[in-house]
């Protein structure tokens, strides 16, 4: 689970990081929850400058790279404005693909919960 | 796919209930886990203890009373709600300042606790 934004904290970093080691270690990553600030990390309109990290861009290449599944929260999502103001309005619709970037989806906490029963580890950055 | 045995999940909640969002949504994603019906334990420490904090009114500052739900929490099987005693102390609250009761362990219990359940969550 990423818990923090991009711009001011790691957390999307070091689980970047941490899930490229643990995938080089022949371990499987069965999705990467995206939840409070960490909505943001999926946000489409997220323009760091160029010669800067677009951590969000290197989580879409690595989802595309291995399959990975990358859930943003719906709800924290909408609460931050991440997601159009279409899907904001009808939660329980699926949001529109155009505000996340690449390899990314919204969906609800059952996800995550879903995930803390399945994996043997759920790991919080 | 269908949903395999029941994993215990702990939540540590670690932050002030106002001023962000996080303890919150810590509460959202625990209220998922027990729609799920998984067994869930609760410890409050650091500023997540002022969590606790009776009489909290932050309707004065545009915030929503999430804190009042606790004491309910009993209703969904959440029975096993801790606070740290170091935290509990260092921020000068007592038993007594709490809105529900809880079982107050010290720091060196967390480990155990911690140990004994299969996913631990900090919000």
């Amino acid at each position: 689970m990423v818990s923090e934004g991009p711009a001011q904290r790691q957390s999307a970093e070091s689980a970047y990081h941490f899930a490229q080691a643990a995938l080089a270690k022949g371990h499987e990553v069965i999705r990467v929850f995206f939840y409070h600030d960490g909505v943001h990390v999926g946000a489409r309109a997220s323009t760091p400058p160029q010669d800067e990290r677009n951590i969000g861009a290197q989580w879409s290449a690595l989802a595309a790279e291995q399959g990975l599944d990358l859930v943003v929260c719906v709800a924290a999502a909408a609460r931050r404005g991440v997601l159009d103001e279409e899907a904001g309005r009808r939660l329980d619709q699926a949001p529109a693909p155009g505000s996340l970037l690449p390899g990314f989806r919204a969906a609800g906490l059952g996800q995550l919960i879903e995930s803390g029963i399945d994996a043997d580890r759920l790991i919080v950055f | 796919m269908a949903t395999p045995a029941r994993k215990r999940f702990l939540w540590m909640s670690r932050r002030a209930p106002h001023g962000s969002v996080q303890a919150q949504e810590g509460l959202d994603a625990l209220l998922m886990a027990v729609a799920f019906e998984q067994p869930v334990s609760v410890v409050f420490l650091d500023d997540g203890v002022y969590q606790l904090k009776r009489d909290q009114d932050p309707a004065r500052i545009g915030r929503k009373n999430f804190c009042a739900g606790f004491p309910s929490l009993g209703i969904y099987d959440v029975h096993d709600i801790y606070a740290e005693r170091e935290s509990l102390a260092l921020r000068g609250l007592r038993e007594e300042d709490l809105l529900m009761p809880v079982r107050v362990v010290d720091s060196a219990a967390l480990g155990a606790l911690m140990e004994a359940h299969d996913v631990v969550m900090s919000f």
